[in-house]
C-alpha cells in the first residue's frame, strides 16, 4: 500500500472500514504532517480534538456503525463556523473567535464520520484569488513555494496537494475553488448554487457563496459532495429542497456521444500558450473517449467581470456590517464614544482588500447609484444565465480553461489588485448563473519549473453526476491528477 | 464616472469604516480605475429584463420557504458571549447610546 | 416609495379643526408586535421580560454564518391584517435590507421590505366624538424589531439586550389624512382595537407591542404640505395627543418667528410636555436597500388569503353596524358595548336570554363596566356571568325590582358570584311592589300624613308632588315601583 497520505479519500474510507487501517493510526499520520506544515495552509489544528475525534471513529467501525466517510480526516476552510477550532475566516476582525454551533456542512462531514484535522488558511473573508489577503500570512503553492495557490481556499487547495490532508471543504464565490485546484493540481467542485447548505458559512456575497469539496480526484469529490449537499430546509432559506445524491452512481458511464461545448470567448488572446495545449491535450483525451466538441458563444463573458465586482462586494458591504466590535470580534482598545469604537474597530479588524469591497459595495447601493450599478448588474447576470440556457441548448455540458494562467508569484499582482479581477474571467459566468463547475488537473506548464495547469467543465443546473463522470472518465485515462508536487518535468502525465 | 475624495469620505462613514489620508487616496485611485472597467455595463440594453436576485430561479421558481411558528432555541448565552469584548449582567457594553 | 400627495385629497378640513388659523396634518407610522411563539426569523422566545440575552439566539444575535427562516404565522398576521382593514394582500413582496449602524441593530442591517410590501391599501373608519372619519393606509409590512439600549446602570456605558431583536412587526403607515390629535388619537386607538380583535398583537403599550410615530406638520388651509417632523415611539394614548398638541403649537410658533421647519425626528418627554429633537442622524439616512439574497420572494397564493378569510372574526366595523341595525342601539352604545370580543360576545349572550338589548347595554357600559374598573379587571375575569345579568335584567324589565335595587344586587352577586338571584331579592327585601291595592293604601296613608304637602301642590307647586314621591318611597322602603306611584299619584291629586 502506498503512504497512508497519498491514499485517496475513497481508498482510505475503504481501508478503515475494512479494519486494513485504524482511525488513530490515519489521524495521527495526517497530523505529523500537518504540524510540519510549511506552506502556510493550516490556520489552527488541535492534536487533542482531532484523537478524540479518531478515537470515537475507531468506536464507531468496531460496532459496525461506520458512516459513510468514517475515519477519514477532513480539513475546513476558515469560513465555516466550528465549535472545536477558532473561526477567522482568514481575519484580524475574528482572531481567536469561537462559534457556539458548527456550520451544516462540518455537522454532514461529522455525521458521515469524518475527523477534523484543523481549519485552513484562505484570503480575508474569502475574497481573493491568491490567498495574500489573509490576515494570517499567505498561503504557498506547494509546487513552488514562490508562487500563490491561488484563493480564496487557497490553504484548502495547498493543505490538499502537499497531501496534508485527503480532503478538504473551500467555498466558491468567484472560482475560489476552482481557480486554487488548478493552480495547485487537484481536484475541486462548486455545485448548482443552493445544493450545500450556506448555514455556519461565514458569508462573503449571499448570492453567489457556495460550498464544495476538494480533493485527489473526481472519485473523492464525488463522495465528498455527497456527504455535504442536501436540503437544509430548516435553516438556511436560499438551500434547494433538491434530495441528497449519491454522485458516485454513474461515474462509470461511457461518454460516447456526449456533446461538449467551447466557448469561443474562453479561448481568446489573453490565455497562455500552455494552458491553451493542456487543454488540446485534454480535449484529445476526451475525443478519444468519444466526446464530441462543438463551438458555442458566451458573449458577455467580459462583462462578467464588472458585473461580478458590483454584485459581490455590494453583497459582502451589508453581510460584513455585523462586524461591529459589539457582540464579537475585534474591539479597538482606544475611542472616544460609539462612533469611534465602529469605525476603528473595523479599520483595524479589516484588511485592505476587505475595506475596498465594502466602500465599492456601498457605494454601488448607495442613493442614485442603485439603478445604474447595482440593479444594472442583477440585469446583465440574467442575460448572462440566459445567454448559458442558450448554451446548453446546443451542448451537454461546457470546457474551457480555469484561469488564464497557471500560478502567479507571490506579490506580483498585490499592487495591482484589478490585475487578479481581470484574471476571474472564466470562473465568474458559472457563479453568477450559479451552475455547478469543477477544476480537473489537465496539465503541467513546463517553463520555468512546473505548475499544474486546470480544465474547467460546467454543466448545467444540478448535473453534477454529469461532471464528475466525465472527469472521472477522463482521469482513468490520464495521470496528471496522481502527481505530487516536488515530481519534476519530464512527465508528461499524457493519456495512457 | 470617477469618484471624488469627498465620495470617499462619505462612504467610508457609511461604513463606519476610519480611512487615514494616504489609505483614502490610495483606494480612490483603486476604486476608479475598476470603474473605469464598470462603466461597459451601462452600454448595455437591459430593458425588459428582470434584475436576477436569486439564481436558483433558473432552475424553477422560488419561493421563500415558511417555517411553522415553534421555539427550538433556548437559553445559550454563555456560549454565545464567549466571544464577547465587552459584558456585564448578560448585556453587551458599547460606549453610551445617545439618542 | 410611496409618498404622500402633496395635496391631501381627502375632503377639506373643517374650519372648526384649524389651530390659530393653521390646518394640522398628520400620518402615523404603527409598529405592532405580532403574537407569535417564535421571532420572525429564529426560533426563540418571543416573551416580555426575560433576563438579558436569554432569548437571542444565533440568528439574533447575527453570529457569522447565521441566516434567516421565515416564520409563517407572522405572515398569516399580516394576512389577517391586510383582511381586516380592506387592503390587498400582495401575491408575491419582497424582503429587503435597510443598512445602518446601531449597536440594538445587531446585523447592520433591518430585515424590512420597501419596494413591493405584502400588505397595499386599506383603511380604517372610526368615529371622532359623533362624527365618522375614514384614514386611508399606505401600506403595511413585515419586518423584525431590534433590541433595547439600557443606560441606567452604566456610566458613560449603555448595555445591549437582543432579546427583542427579530421580534416580528407589522409597519402599518398611513396617509396624512388625520387634522387633528383627537382624529389621530381616535384613529391609533381603532387600529389598536382591530389588531388585538384579530389576535395579530396583543396591544401591551407599555410592553412596547403598538408604537407609533406620528408624523406633523402645519399649514395654510389651501397652501402645500408643511415640512413633517417625526414624533418617535409614542406608546400611551394620552402621550399622543399631549405630544401632538404640543408639536403643533410648536411648529406654528416658529413660522409665526418666522422660521422654516427643519425635517427632524423628535422625542416626546412626559415630564415636561414637549417634543424635542433627537441628536441629528448626520444626513438624511442613506438606508441603501436593496432586495435580501437570504430569502426569496414571499409568495402567498389566493387559497391561503381565502383560508384566513374564512377563519377571521366578525370585525369591530362590521359587529357595530350589526348591532345597530339588529339590537337597535345607538352607535355609540354599539361601538362602546364592541370594544372588546370578550365584551361583545358577553353583550349578545346576555341578550340572547333577556331579550333587553339597550337595557343590557346600559349595564354593561355602566354599573358592570364601573365595578371591572375598580376591581382593575376584565369582562373576562368578570365575577357576575352574562347569564346571571340577564337574569338580573330580566327582574327589572318585569318590574320585579327597580333600578337602584339592580344596583345592590349586581353588589351583592359580584361577592357572591355562587348566590341565588331570587333568594337574593328575599333576603334583601328588593322585591318592587307593584300591586295597586297595596300602593294605593300607601299612598293614601301618605297622603293623609303630609296634608301640608297636598296642600301646597293644590296650589301650584310642582315640588311638593316629589315631596309627596319621595315620602311614599320612604314609606315602602324603597320598594314601590316607581312608574305605578307617579301615576296612581297623580290620579289621586287630580
Amino acid at each position: 500500500m502506498s503512504e497512508i497520505h497519498h491514499l485517496s479519500v475513497a481508498e482510505l474510507s475503504l481501508a478503515l472500514r475494512n479494519k486494513e487501517l485504524g482511525a488513530v493510526e490515519v489521524a495521527t499520520h495526517f497530523l505529523k504532517r500537518v504540524e510540519s506544515d510549511k506552506l502556510g495552509s493550516f490556520l489552527s489544528h488541535d492534536p487533542e480534538i482531532t484523537l478524540k475525534q479518531a478515537k470515537a471513529s475507531q468506536e464507531r467501525i468496531n460496532q459496525n456503525q461506520s458512516g459513510t466517510l468514517e475515519g477519514v480526516p477532513i480539513a475546513h476552510k476558515d469560513v465555516f463556523v466550528t465549535k472545536d477550532f477558532p473561526s477567522t475566516a482568514g481575519s484580524k476582525m475574528l482572531e481567536g473567535y469561537r462559534s457556539s454551533f458548527d456550520a451544516t456542512v462540518v455537522n454532514k462531514f461529522a455525521l458521515a464520520g469524518c475527523v477534523s484535522l484543523g481549519k485552513l488558511n484562505c484570503d480575508e473573508f474569502a475574497m481573493g484569488s491568491s490567498n495574500e489577503n489573509s490576515a494570517y500570512g499567505p498561503a504557498l503553492n506547494p509546487w513552488d513555494s514562490q508562487k500563490v495557490p491561488g484563493g480564496s481556499s487557497g490553504g484548502s487547495a495547498a493543505a490538499v496537494s502537499a497531501r496534508l490532508t485527503p480532503a478538504a471543504t473551500g467555498t466558491d464565490t468567484g472560482g475560489s475553488i476552482r481557480q486554487p485546484a488548478s493552480f495547485c493540481g487537484i481536484t475541486g467542485i462548486k455545485p448548482t448554487y443552493g445544493r450545500a447548505s450556506r448555514y455556519g458559512m461565514i458569508a462573503y456575497a449571499s448570492s453567489l457563496d457556495q460550498a464544495g469539496p476538494m480533493a485527489k480526484d473526481a472519485m473523492d469529490c464525488a463522495l465528498l459532495l455527497g456527504a455535504m449537499c442536501g436540503p437544509d430546509l430548516d435553516r438556511d432559506s436560499t438551500s434547494l429542497d433538491i434530495p441528497a445524491e449519491d454522485f458516485t452512481k454513474n461515474l462509470g458511464q461511457s461518454i460516447k456521444g456526449l456533446k461538449i461545448g467551447l466557448p469561443k470567448e474562453f479561448f481568446g488572446e489573453g490565455l497562455d500558450p500552455q494552458v491553451k495545449n493542456a487543454l488540446e491535450g485534454a480535449k484529445s483525451v476526451l475525443t478519444g473517449l468519444g466526446a464530441e466538441f462543438v463551438s458555442i458563444s458566451l458573449p458577455k463573458t467580459e462583462l462578467s467581470i464588472p458585473v461580478y465586482y458590483i454584485i459581490a462586494p455590494a453583497e459582502a458591504s451589508s453581510n460584513l456590517s455585523r462586524f461591529d466590535g459589539v457582540r464579537y470580534g475585534h474591539r479597538a482598545k482606544e475611542y472616544s464614544d460609539l462612533m469611534e469604537m465602529y469605525k476603528k474597530s473595523r479599520a483595524e479588524g479589516f484588511g485592505a482588500e476587505v475595506k475596498k469591497r465594502i466602500m465599492t459595495g456601498a457605494y454601488v447601493l448607495s442613493h442614485g447609484y442603485y439603478d445604474a450599478y447595482y440593479l444594472q448588474a442583477q440585469k446583465i447576470r440574467r442575460m448572462i444565465a440566459e445567454d448559458f440556457k442558450i448554451a446548453f441548448s446546443q451542448c451537454d455540458l461546457i470546457m474551457g480553461p480555469v484561469a488564464p494562467s497557471t500560478a502567479w508569484g507571490l506579490g506580483e499582482k498585490t499592487a495591482d489588485p484589478l490585475s487578479s479581477y481581470l484574471a476571474d474571467i472564466f470562473t465568474l459566468p458559472a457563479s453568477l448563473a450559479g451552475l455547478p463547475a469543477m477544476s480537473v488537473p489537465c496539465g503541467m506548464s513546463a517553463t520555468p519549473k512546473p505548475l499544474p495547469i486546470g480544465m474547467q467543465l460546467i454543466g448545467n443546473y444540478v448535473q453534477e453526476s454529469k461532471l464528475l463522470n466525465v472527469a472521472h472518465q477522463y482521469q482513468l485515462q490520464t495521470d496528471w491528477h496522481k502527481m505530487n508536487p516536488g515530481e519534476s518535468a519530464g512527465l508528461t502525465g499524457g493519456s495512457k | 464616472m470617477a469618484l471624488q475624495p469627498e465620495d470617499i469620505r462619505r462612504i467610508a462613514h457609511l461604513a463606519r469604516l476610519e480611512l487615514k489620508e494616504a489609505e483614502g487616496s490610495r483606494m480612490l485611485a483603486q476604486i476608479n480605475s475598476f470603474f473605469e472597467i464598470v462603466e461597459q455595463i451601462s452600454a448595455v440594453d437591459t430593458k425588459d429584463i428582470v434584475p436576477l436576485a436569486h439564481p436558483a430561479e433558473l432552475l424553477r421558481e422560488v419561493q421563500l420557504r415558511l417555517r411553522e411558528d415553534k421555539v427550538s432555541e433556548f437559553d445559550e448565552r454563555a456560549a454565545h458571549q464567549q466571544s464577547a469584548p465587552a459584558v456585564e449582567n448578560g448585556l453587551f457594553l458599547v460606549p453610551r447610546v445617545v439618542e | 416609495m410611496n409618498k404622500p400627495t402633496s395635496k391631501s385629497t381627502t375632503p377639506s378640513t373643517q374650519t372648526s379643526l384649524l389651530v390659530r388659523g393653521y390646518e394640522v396634518v398628520i400620518g402615523f407610522e404603527t409598529h405592532a408586535q405580532l403574537l407569535t411563539n417564535s421571532k420572525i426569523f429564529s426560533r426563540a422566545f418571543t416573551h416580555f421580560g426575560a433576563m438579558p440575552n436569554t432569548q437571542a439566539c444565533a440568528v439574533d444575535l447575527a453570529l457569522p454564518g447565521a441566516l434567516p427562516v421565515m416564520n409563517k404565522r407572522a405572515v398569516e398576521c399580516a394576512i389577517r391584517l391586510g383582511l381586516a382593514l380592506g387592503s390587498h394582500v400582495a401575491h408575491r413582496s419582497i424582503f429587503a435590507r435597510k443598512n445602518y449602524f446601531y449597536p440594538d441593530l445587531p446585523k447592520g442591517y433591518q430585515i424590512s421590505q420597501f419596494e413591493i410590501p405584502v400588505v397595499q391599501g386599506g383603511e380604517v373608519s372610526f368615529l371622532v366624538g359623533t362624527q365618522p372619519k375614514t384614514v386611508r393606509l399606505v401600506r403595511a409590512h413585515l419586518e423584525e424589531d431590534a433590541g433595547k439600549s439600557l443606560h441606567e446602570d452604566f456610566v458613560g456605558m449603555s448595555g445591549i439586550d437582543l432579546n427583542r431583536a427579530g421580534t416580528p412587526l407589522l409597519e402599518i403607515v398611513t396617509e396624512p389624512d388625520m387634522r387633528s390629535s383627537q382624529e389621530a388619537v381616535a384613529y391609533a386607538k381603532e387600529l389598536h382595537k382591530i389588531v388585538t380583535w384579530i389576535h395579530v398583537c396583543d396591544g401591551n403599550m407599555q410592553e412596547g407591542s403598538f408604537r407609533c410615530d406620528a408624523n406633523v406638520s402645519v399649514r395654510k388651509p389651501g397652501a402645500e404640505l408643511g415640512t413633517r417632523r417625526e414624533i418617535k415611539n409614542l406608546n400611551s394614548f394620552k402621550f399622543m395627543q399631549q405630544a401632538i398638541d404640543y408639536e403643533v403649537l410648536w411648529q406654528i410658533e416658529q413660522l409665526e418667528d418666522g422660521n422654516a421647519i427643519e425635517q427632524a425626528t423628535v422625542l416626546f418627554d412626559p415630564e415636561t410636555g414637549e417634543t424635542r429633537s433627537m441628536r441629528t442622524k448626520e444626513d438624511a439616512a442613506d438606508y441603501r436597500y436593496f432586495p435580501d439574497p437570504d430569502l426569496p420572494p414571499l409568495v402567498i397564493a389566493p387559497e391561503w388569503i381565502e383560508e384566513v378569510r374564512g377563519s377571521m372574526p366578525e370585525l369591530p366595523r362590521a359587529m357595530v353596524e350589526r348591532f345597530v341595525s339588529s339590537y337597535g342601539l345607538p352607535e355609540y352604545d354599539a361601538s362602546t358595548v364592541t370594544q372588546s370580543p370578550q365584551m361583545a360576545s358577553y353583550f349578545e349572550a346576555t341578550v340572547k336570554e333577556c331579550g333587553q338589548a339597550k337595557l343590557a347595554s346600559n349595564w354593561i357600559m355602566g354599573e358592570l363596566s364601573r365595578k371591572l374598573n375598580e376591581d382593575n379587571t376584565d369582562i373576562a375575569h368578570c365575577p357576575v356571568s352574562s347569564h346571571q345579568l340577564a337574569e338580573l335584567i330580566t327582574n327589572i324589565a318585569k318590574g320585579e325590582i327597580s333600578n337602584n335595587s339592580g344596583k345592590v344586587l349586581l353588589d351583592a352577586l359580584w361577592s357572591d358570584p355562587n348566590a341565588k338571584i331570587s333568594a337574593l331579592i328575599e333576603i334583601k327585601g328588593l322585591k318592587q311592589v307593584n300591586d295597586s291595592g297595596a300602593l294605593e293604601k300607601l299612598i293614601d296613608d301618605v297622603l293623609a300624613a303630609n296634608a301640608d304637602n297636598v296642600a301646597q301642590f293644590k296650589a301650584g307647586k310642582e315640588k311638593a308632588f316629589n315631596a309627596l314621591i319621595g315620602q311614599a318611597m320612604k314609606a315602602s322602603k324603597g320598594q314601590a315601583n316607581p312608574q305605578q306611584l307617579t301615576e296612581l299619584l297623580k290620579k289621586k291629586l287630580s
